[in-house]
């Protein structure tokens, strides 16, 4: 019998090599940062570091991205809420970490409420100054979000295009109430002038390096929990939704719990991400709610190709080198730049750069099986 | 297994879709392991009786019985499915981008919930049953091919053989048939008479001649009533049926 298919079984080989590149990654800047003098050309600078820790940050967000869209057809457009949820959460652990060091010098008060002529601190803000707490609230506040909208989307059968549009309002008016002063988030300064996590100081490159090799082994943690879910049975039933939803839900599946269980893991990834992301840049504010960081996050999973959670990584780190590049070098073409990639990559890369690296660009019509 | 002795039992049932019967004091039963056609022209109330036997739609009046103690029109849709009743839809649905295993694999009666499903394993029974399932079917050589490349016919046969995964005691087959090749449609005849026996089996169909070569017991539906019963030639022979099929 002829093998006229592929089958993605015996292995996961993209994978392996994924997280072997994750690895060098990990070990070689800070190699090149600590052991190259300066003067060479493989030096890796601290502003490399920090380059290349952001990309690895929005390479998680777009894992989380590919999770829903890739392998279940749900296309959230409001993804960088949640990124920037936990952003929030870890900014307030750092805010809380400046103490007496700010500005106005008050121990307890954050210097924009000091500014804003706060009184004491908003309850919301209590346990921060725990990093643990900090850390429960990363997960929590992206994931909780995530269930509540989920669970009313989901449950009134919201798809397609109206779940989409949903979602850039849901981020869009989150966006909105951040800005707001009053809101005790400070307003569209946002959190900054951060001083030192867990005792380590944030402005020294051996603090940085730690925080790139902890982003790229949560990243690797996430990227094999993500493809333990989508190798399982479950991830099965997930592809069954995004093919034939009604066919599903008529073996009897529950599909809406499907869809809200991979919506709320697929958040808190993203909130991970944007915890991992303000320690390293040193600001959070309004402006990484707007839809459109949502959307470009939804690009880069497009370009890496969709549907095998590698390729989302991929993209996320090749477009966003290409932004760093372009912004810096023509910063008034980039958004057409950006909008060119995407429609370019639609009609002729329908399978990303992945599906071009593994020689499957183009949809192949299927060879007739042997009787 | 499962002793197959359940008897499916319509009595007097009626529906009718404001003032039009589409089924009227329809009485019929099908016996254990037995298969039975239903032939009728368009609008006789075929659709209308799997409905009824599945709980999609609930009659005015009449009574469905499923053996002697499971009565149909207290239950939900998912309840009659439990209760072992399949049904196959016209139009084959299955999963594309899944492998014929994998289609076979999620139709397996068992867990559903996600956290279930992320841990489930298939165990050695249920291999086996998948394997038993494609053999039935014939499609075992295309066991790891996705869904999206099979023939039409295939399609079909697996989405009999999905039905087959829940084990069920009686199956409902709406036109397989449509829109197959001769050779498809005597695979087909094939398959579903080596289904009779070990499952009930009513089969709704258009073909007369896919009908002759499968039928024991026919029935004639016409304006939601049974006009005629018996076997093919008989049926055929009926004054009525001429009438009703010719017009004459």
């Amino acid at each position: 019998m002829f093998r006229l298919w592929s089958t993605r079984k015996g292995g996961d080989q993209g994978g392996v090599w994924f997280l072997a590149v994750l690895a060098v990654v990990a070990i070689a800047v800070p190699v090149l940062n600590r052991l190259v003098p300066a003067s060479s050309a493989a030096h890796v600078s601290a502003f490399g570091i920090t380059l290349i820790g952001k990309y690895l940050c929005y390479g998680m967000l777009a894992l989380a991205v590919d999770l829903i869209w890739g392998y279940c057809g749900i296309l959230s457009l409001g993804h960088a809420a949640f990124f920037s949820l936990g952003g929030y959460a870890m900014g307030m652990y750092l805010m809380r970490q400046i103490g007496p060091r700010g500005v106005y010098g008050n121990p307890i008060l954050p210097d924009f409420m000091v500014f804003l002529n706060y009184k004491s601190l908003p309850w919301f803000w209590y346990g921060f100054n725990h990093f643990p707490f900090a850390l429960v609230m990363v997960v929590l506040a992206p994931g909780f979000l995530a269930l509540v909208f989920g669970w009313f989307a989901f449950r009134s059968r919201v798809t397609g295009v109206y779940f989409s549009i949903i979602t850039q309002a849901l981020t869009y008016a989150l966006m909105l109430a951040f800005f707001r002063n009053n809101m005790g988030f400070g307003g569209n300064n946002g959190f900054t002038d951060f001083k030192d996590i867990l005792g380590f100081d944030l402005h020294s490159d051996s603090t940085h390096l730690v925080l790139l090799v902890v982003t790229a082994a949560a990243l690797a943690a996430s990227y094999m929990a993500c493809r333990a879910i989508v190798d399982s049975r479950a991830g099965r039933v997930i592809r069954a939704i995004r093919d034939a939803e009604s066919r599903t839900r008529f073996l009897g599946y529950p599909v809406e719990s499907y869809k809200l269980w991979l919506f709320v893991f697929s958040a808190v990834i993203a909130g991970i991400a944007g915890a991992l992301y303000v320690p390293q840049i040193g600001i959070i504010n309004p402006s990484e709610f707007s839809p459109i960081n949502s959307i470009e996050a939804v690009i880069w999973v497009a370009v890496g190709g969709r549907g095998t959670l590698y390729g989302a990584v991929a993209g996320a780190v090749l477009v966003n080198y290409a932004k760093t590049y372009l912004t810096g070098a023509f910063p008034e073409i980039w958004l057409y730049a950006l909008g060119a990639l995407f429609v370019l990559v639609t009609l002729f890369l329908p399978r990303g750069i992945i599906g071009l690296v593994s020689g499957q660009s183009k949809e192949r019509p299927d060879p007739k099986p042997v009787e | 297994m499962r002793v197959r002795d359940k008897r499916l039992n319509l009595q007097d049932v009626t529906v009718s879709f404001d003032g039009f019967k589409a089924l009227n004091q329809l009485t019929l039963y099908v016996d254990p392991g037995e298969l039975l056609c239903i032939i009728g022209p368009n609008g006789a109330g075929k659709t209308t009786m799997m409905d009824v036997i599945t709980g999609k739609t609930r009659p005015d009046s009449g009574t469905a019985e499923f053996g002697g103690d499971i009565n149909l029109l207290e239950m939900s849709e998912a309840e009659i499915v439990e209760a072992g009743i399949g049904r196959k839809f016209q139009k084959p649905t299955v999963f594309e981008q899944l492998t014929v295993f994998e289609n076979l694999e999620l139709a397996l009666a068992g867990v559903r919930s996600f956290l279930k499903t992320l841990r489930a394993r298939i165990t050695v029974p249920q291999n086996e049953r998948i394997n038993e399932v494609l053999e039935i079917i014939g499609l075992s050589r295309m066991r790891e091919a996705p869904g999206r490349i099979l023939a039409h016919g295939q399609k079909q046969w697996l989405e009999i053989g999905m039905l087959l995964m829940q084990n069920p005691e009686l199956l409902l087959v709406d036109e397989p048939v449509a829109g197959m090749t001769p050779q498809e449609i005597e695979r087909t005849s094939e398959l579903l008479l080596s289904l009779a026996g070990e499952h009930s089996v009513v089969v709704v169909e258009h073909d007369m001649a896919f009908v002759r070569s499968i039928a024991r017991r026919v029935i004639v539906l016409h304006e939601g009533r049974v006009i005629a019963e018996g076997n093919m030639d008989k049926v055929q022979q009926d004054p009525r049926v001429i009438e009703v099929y010719l017009g004459v």
